[in-house]
């Protein structure tokens, strides 16, 4: 097992998705138990599914300067940077290390492709792209992370990680080895995913996706709710002032090796990721207060996760799976489950599992329909992804 | 303004390459040289053995050529895969399965491939490689556009540094193809890979002192030296790491100059390869 790490100071964190823009709304919607999935009325031919659609995305106009980067992803990247006074936060981490000392590691599964999809029926005589839509850096996975980077004036180290539903878990790990080396001071960390063809239909085709919202762990769940949203933290090394209570603790990466779209049917993976999440934060399963789980409504995944939940939690530890509030957002998935998780620590708040009647009866007492008010010193959330890539992150409240 | 950390030395083990025209470390070495040229006509593409019979002629292009250096790697630096975390990068992931996704969106979704679909995700060929050998460690892939192999090379050295563990780097890019040609450029297939490890071991070929430095704003790749290396220089984003593979090839006598990689509008990856003595 990996050694404890060192944790690292939470500064500021936001996420943006179906049930709104930043921090309130979201939090709103956890107490109220409150979903943000629609009858799916995205397209031009949409599928009979419901979808987590953030609000208002066509109609974000970036400022001029910025024109060239246009298209879904990066508008809904623009609304989600700039709720919870993120930039403000970046602004003054950059005046306090300089620009370049300041890692941004993103994940994303889709990035851009949205734009992409939508040139391919553009296409000019010759068969290519139209001239507005010849923007090599808007076409290319790493287009979120050159265009946050413009607009937060960071130049630090900067990568995309891209595998698929952890994407956006494990770039907490990427940046606090960085931090630990003192390769970087601090890092902007997140993720964006949104809504297109691409993962619409390419779900379907797989037959993941559910024809009524997302059921997560429920007896008679039938498949995922896809959603987009956009989520950031800000993490840097513990400070002396006792401004920022939250704390990451632990992560914990491993893979299946078992199969590219469907879990190690003993969740194996999950485990070695947990195991490792929890060694590196110094604590064990029953520390944990909340699990927020992957959960994503599929049949298998619920299967493996339940189960692995059952066999190493106590019945105390309060689980639930946050998909039916903003359906499962693929890369973006992991930074926001990581807002929930802390919101969860500074707030008390323990979300329930909204759409969910009538929990299979195979799970444990773990998993909870309502929410539920309490002291949340530590959280676990768990991200499983396509190619068996699986992250869990620990985060937890500072100790004076 | 503080001094940039330097981080611990790491040794490179198993540097694998592959480009049709330049099919293994052997050849590449040879000809990085001067000693040997380039395959008349060129190689087709690479059959990995990881993969299972019936995968190995449905794999796309990217998990062919990205499976087949990571294999060369592991077994030049005698390690178990199954052991070793892995951080697989490319700038444009698969352009082939792109433009058929975005075509058939265009014209009938309904009909998408679910084997085309999930081999579309970045990850692929990194999952195909974790199945195919059964690791378990920490597996990522990763992109930078341009200075993709940069950050994916230091992603595995930070890992490699901070974890005290080997870490297999395989970095991949194939051809642009179909409207996509309108905004990308990546010319052929080219691939490369190497084991970063913390310690020294009988598999070694070189240590590696590594550190991210203040480029004001300048930075750029390194040309090409050898005759073969020019000839790939734009074949894709994977490029960048020619001149890393051309001073492994060239190690004997004095050490070879510092390489400079733009990581971002300010920073550069500074390597500076030195050869291990008996």
């Amino acid at each position: 097992m990996p050694p404890r790490i060192s944790p690292l100071q939470i500064s500021a964190f936001t996420a943006t998705s179906a049930v709104g823009v930043g921090k309130e709304p979201l939090a709103e919607a956890l107490e109220h138990s409150r979903s943000g999935l629609r009858a799916n009325d995205f397209g031009d031919a949409p599928l009979p599914t419901w979808i987590g659609r953030v609000d208002g995305l066509e109609d974000v106009r970036l400022p001029e300067a910025l024109a060239s980067w246009d298209c879904r992803n990066n508008r809904l990247a623009w609304l989600g940077l700039h709720a919870d006074g993120f930039p403000e936060a970046v602004a003054a981490a950059r005046a306090r290390y300089g620009p370049s000392r300041i890692a941004l590691i993103l994940g994303t599964s889709t990035s851009s492709i949205g734009e992409t999809e939508l040139a391919y029926t553009q296409l000019d005589a010759d068969g290519l792209f139209p001239m507005n839509q010849r923007r090599p850096a808007v076409h290319t996975p790493h287009s979120l992370a050159m265009f946050v980077q413009q607009v937060l004036g960071l130049t630090g180290p900067s990568e995309t990680i891209s595998t698929a539903c952890s994407s956006s878990a494990k770039v907490f790990a990427s940046a606090e080895r960085l931090i630990r080396l003192g390769l970087a001071d601090a890092a902007v960390v997140g993720g964006v995913d949104t809504l297109c063809g691409s993962v619409l239909f390419g779900f379907n085709s797989l037959e993941l996706v559910s024809s009524e919202p997302c059921r997560p762990f429920d007896a008679s769940r039938k498949g995922i709710s896809l959603g987009e949203a956009a989520g950031f933290a800000l993490v840097e090394r513990v400070q002396d002032d006792a401004g920022a209570p939250l704390r990451l603790l632990g992560y914990g990466e491993a893979s299946d090796a078992h199969h590219m779209s469907t879990p190690h049917p003993e969740g194996l993976g999950a485990e070695r990721a947990l195991d490792e999440a929890l060694a590196r934060a110094g604590l064990a399963p029953e520390a944990i207060d909340y699990i927020n789980m992957h959960g994503t409504a599929s049949q298998k995944n619920d299967e493996v996760e339940g189960a692995l939940v059952a066999r190493r939690f106590p019945a105390r530890t309060h689980a639930s799976s946050t998909k039916g509030f903003m359906g499962h957002t693929l890369g973006a998935a992991g930074i926001v489950e990581s807002v929930i998780s802390l919101l969860a620590i500074e707030r008390g708040l323990m979300p329930g599992t909204v759409n969910t009647n009538q929990l299979d009866a195979g799970f444990g007492p773990q998993i909870r329909l309502e929410p539920t008010h309490g002291e949340v010193r530590y959280a676990l959330t768990n991200s499983f992804g396509f190619g068996g890539n699986n992250c869990s992150l620990v985060f937890g409240k500072a100790t004076a | 303004m503080k001094p940039t950390p330097v981080p611990p030395t790491l040794y490179i083990e198993g540097p694998a390459f592959w480009t049709p025209t330049l099919p293994g470390w052997n050849a590449a070495r040879a000809a990085f040289r001067g000693e040997g040229g380039l395959a008349d006509p060129p190689a087709k593409r690479p059959s990995p053995q990881v993969l299972a019979p019936a995968e190995r002629r449905r794999a796309p292009d990217t998990v062919a050529l990205a499976l087949e250096v990571a294999a060369a790697s592991m077994a030049g630096a005698g390690r178990n895969a199954a052991d070793v975390p892995c951080v697989f990068v490319s700038a444009h992931g698969d352009l082939s399965i792109n433009d058929y996704m975005c075509s058939t969106l265009a014209t009938d979704p309904t009909v998408l491939s679910p084997t085309r679909f999930h081999n579309s995700v970045h990850n692929a060929a990194v999952g195909y490689w974790t199945i195919g050998t059964g690791c378990m460690a920490a597996s990522n892939s990763v992109s930078a556009y341009e200075n993709s192999f940069a950050a994916g090379l230091l992603e595995a050295a930070v890992q490699c540094a901070a974890d005290q563990s080997p870490v297999l780097l395989v970095g991949y890019d194939t051809p642009t193809v179909g409207p996509l040609t309108s905004v990308t450029d990546s010319q052929g297939l080219l691939a490369v890979a190497l084991v970063i490890a913390p310690e020294r071991t009988a598999h070694t070929v070189a240590a590696l002192d590594w550190s991210v430095q203040d480029n004001g704003g300048d930075g750029t790749v390194p040309a090409p030296l050898s005759d073969a290396a020019k000839t790939l220089a734009h074949i894709n984003p994977m490029a960048h790491a020619l001149g890393l593979f051309e001073a492994l090839a060239r190690l004997e006598g004095d050490p070879p100059p510092p390489i400079g990689l733009p990581l971002s509008s300010a920073l550069s990856l500074r390597l500076q390869l030195q050869r291990v003595r008996d």
